[in-house]
């Protein structure tokens, strides 16, 4: 057994916080009433998820009737190209990015794809920056709708939506960002933000798998995503995940009273994590915009080595990481990611990516800067690309 | 955990004046959930006297801002506009015997209130939402707002433009920013760096004058007291009794506090050691 287990994966999913868990609980039990029945069995919990839908506004600064619950940030995706598309047949052209999470990007290439819609993928620089006048310059008349993610789940680099929204609306474009990455890590106003639909994954903070949100703008034409039943006003059949959405909601609380503090510590330890890397290990790079970023995330490059070999050793020393995303691992291609960004293949390879939580401490951060330097040498040892005269890691006994 | 005076407490679980006013003639509103805390004021203001009749209050956020908030409805009370007007975020958190300097954001909040509830009385259009683009897009804060608050509070540093704004504490995209602008400001005011030089003795005697005069009743309307022990080149020897004396946490606090007022008023390269 290793010593520690140290989680910093929290990207690809978060620990469920045990006030979402006790939460929930009750609505396994005593509390399993159909919030659509016309008696009080019913309709106390009808009211617990008109609360929870008032909590998850109440994070994002919305009205509770722009709140609709969906089953994973997969299927806010969707619902949101889909139903915008469906929603303005006339239009034929839609704008997505490069970076975008395969949630979104597979969406727009299928529809590319299997029902003729033009569609463009604006590139990236090599800090993972889009070019702004490059967006305003792809929204035609005939496009129906922009997406373009709030922070890339990599690298954590964030595009700056104010911006981007604000060219939309000038264009008369639908704006659709997924936010999964930035929901309860950075606050996201939708009184001053100019965005129309905005997509939540629950497992990104600390409620469980399986649940989402898509915020949409009143006002905002969209077709439903499911038929049947009159569920969510119409707009997404199905009788409501009620536990779910009730922890969903908690979490949402949770993410908006801890925000400002968390926000602070969590990027003073990223940065710290960061920094003692840097400094250990030589041929080590950022990558993403080291300024515009999740509080949470670093992704680092190790030169000369391969990713997924660090990560085992990672792992076998009780510290979880990840290379790529968690779904587009599996390809021995480097991230769709990282090659957008044109990241060297020196490094492209042997880039790790660490995201925190509130749920991890100093200690879990000395732990990895104590061992990640020697899992690197060893590796360098024995890679043939790495030169015998280059730097070494420097090893601390603490 | 924070370390409450007890009137921060006591304002917390008691908290005077929560309600709306039906009839309120001057109505104030800053905050936004997104950013964690709101606050809405609601004064009764006679017409004749311009004096403040009645004070209530709803807000939306942690211990310090409801509060501050209640603190802020107690001190207007009875008050003119014009006299109102003069408290100050300090005076809101000397009221209430200290806030924790990353706190002090929500006594901002307060004066930021009662500011816009004037305006709304006198019907000045409310400095309608920051039009110009924030410098921190994270918590929308404008360089006006920060420029403000660093000459009203003479802040020093990033961190507590941030404790005082909550600017820089998201992604912090916008620190180089906020040190821009902080250097800007070091830069066309007179340097502060240029205090009259002082002789060992007169500092000496000014860290005894502070620790008397601004420490020590804060530590004692709380239960605590400090004892200045020793002085030795830039560290200060202190003697630290609180009311929860022996909570390592809540010392480390205290000490903080004692080091960063002592910092402002004397010398910014003091440090404060407890010593036992
Ligand atoms: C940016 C982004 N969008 C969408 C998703 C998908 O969310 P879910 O797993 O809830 O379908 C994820 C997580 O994998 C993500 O990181
Ligand atoms: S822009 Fe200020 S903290 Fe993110």
């Amino acid at each position: 057994m290793p010593p520690r287990q140290v989680y910093l994966d929290n990207n690809a999913t978060t620990q469920v916080a045990p006030e979402v868990l006790e939460a929930m609980l009750p609505f396994f039990k005593d509390l399993y009433g159909n919030p659509s029945s016309m008696h009080a069995f019913g309709g106390q919990v009808a009211q617990h998820v008109q609360q929870a839908r008032e909590r998850v506004a109440a994070l994002l600064n919305a009205h509770p009737d722009e709140i609709l619950f969906t089953s994973c940030g997969t299927e806010s995706d969707n619902h949101a190209i889909k139903g915008v598309l469906e929603a303005h047949p006339e239009k034929r052209h839609l704008v997505t990015t490069k970076v975008e999470h395969p949630a979104v990007l597979n969406v727009c290439r299928y529809l590319a794809k299997h029902h003729g819609y033009r569609l463009t993928e604006l590139p990236v620089d090599r800090r993972g920056n889009l070019d702004l006048d490059q967006v305003a310059a792809a929204l035609t008349p005939d496009t129906a709708l922009l997406s373009v993610m709030t922070a890339n789940n990599e690298t954590g680099t964030l595009f700056p939506i104010e911006k981007i929204g604000a060219i939309a609306r000038e264009k008369g474009v639908t704006f659709h960002t997924d936010a999964v990455q930035a929901a309860g890590k950075l606050p996201l106003d939708m009184a001053r933000l100019p965005v129309d639909l905005l997509s939540i994954s629950g497992h990104k903070l600390h409620a469980p798998k399986g649940i989402g949100v898509l915020y949409i703008r009143r006002g905002t034409r969209i077709m439903p995503f499911m038929h049947g039943g009159h569920q969510e006003r119409g707009r997404r059949a199905g009788t409501e995940n009620v536990p779910y959405i009730v922890g969903l909601g908690r979490a949402c609380e949770l993410a908006r009273v801890e925000l400002f503090e968390e926000t602070n510590r969590l990027r003073q330890l990223r940065d710290r994590l960061e920094q003692g890397l840097l400094a250990r290990i030589p041929s080590t790079h950022i990558n993403g915009n080291p300024d515009w970023r999740l509080p949470n995330t670093t992704n680092l490059g190790f030169e000369y080595i391969e990713g997924e070999a660090i990560l085992l050793h990672l792992s076998a020393a009780g510290i979880a990481a990840s290379s790529g995303s968690a779904c587009t691992s599996g390809s021995l291609e480097p991230s769709h990611v990282l090659m957008a960004m044109e990241v060297p293949f020196t490094y492209a390879h042997g880039s790790v990516r660490f995201s925190l939580s509130k749920y991890n401490t100093d200690q879990d951060i000395d732990y990895v800067l104590a061992t990640l330097p020697g899992i690197v040498q060893k590796l360098r040892d024995m890679s043939p690309f790495y030169p015998k005269d280059a730097p070494r890691v420097v090893e601390t006994a603490s | 955990m924070w370390d409450y005076t007890n009137s921060v407490l006591d304002h917390f679980t008691n908290p005077r004046n929560v309600g709306e006013i039906e009839d309120a003639n001057a109505i104030g509103e800053v905050g936004s959930l997104a950013c964690g805390d709101a606050l809405k004021l609601f004064l009764k203001i006679d017409q004749q006297t311009g004096r403040i009749l009645d004070a209530k209050f709803k807000t939306f956020g942690c211990a310090s801002a409801i509060a501050s908030a209640s603190a802020l409805t107690e001190m207007v009370k009875g008050k003119t506009i014009d006299e109102a007007l003069k408290i100050s975020n300090d005076d809101i958190a000397r009221f209430l015997g200290g806030l924790p300097e990353q706190k002090m954001h929500c006594s901002v909040m307060g004066k930021e209130a009662l500011e816009a509830a004037v305006a709304n009385y006198r019907g000045e259009k409310v400095a309608a939402h920051e039009e110009e683009p924030p410098v921190c897009k994270c918590f929308w804060v404008s360089e006006k707002k920060i420029r403000e608050v660093i000459l009203e509070h003479k802040l020093t540093t990033v961190e507590q433009v941030t404790n005082y704004t909550k600017a820089g504490g998201g992604c912090g995209g916008c620190l180089p920013d906020i040190k821009r602008i902080l250097a800007d400001i070091m830069h066309t005011q007179a340097p502060p760096a240029e205090r009259p030089k002082m002789t060992n003795l007169q500092r000496i005697q000014l860290i005894s004058q502070t620790i008397e005069k601004d420490v020590a009743p804060m530590l004692r309307a709380d239960g605590g007291n400090i004892e200045l022990v020793d002085i030795d080149g830039t560290l200060v020897k202190v003697r630290l009794k609180g009311a929860c004396a022996g909570c390592a946490g809540a010392k480390a606090t205290l000490q903080h506090l004692v080091q960063e007022t002592l910092r402002q008023k004397v010398s910014p390269d003091l440090v404060v050691v407890e010593e036992n």
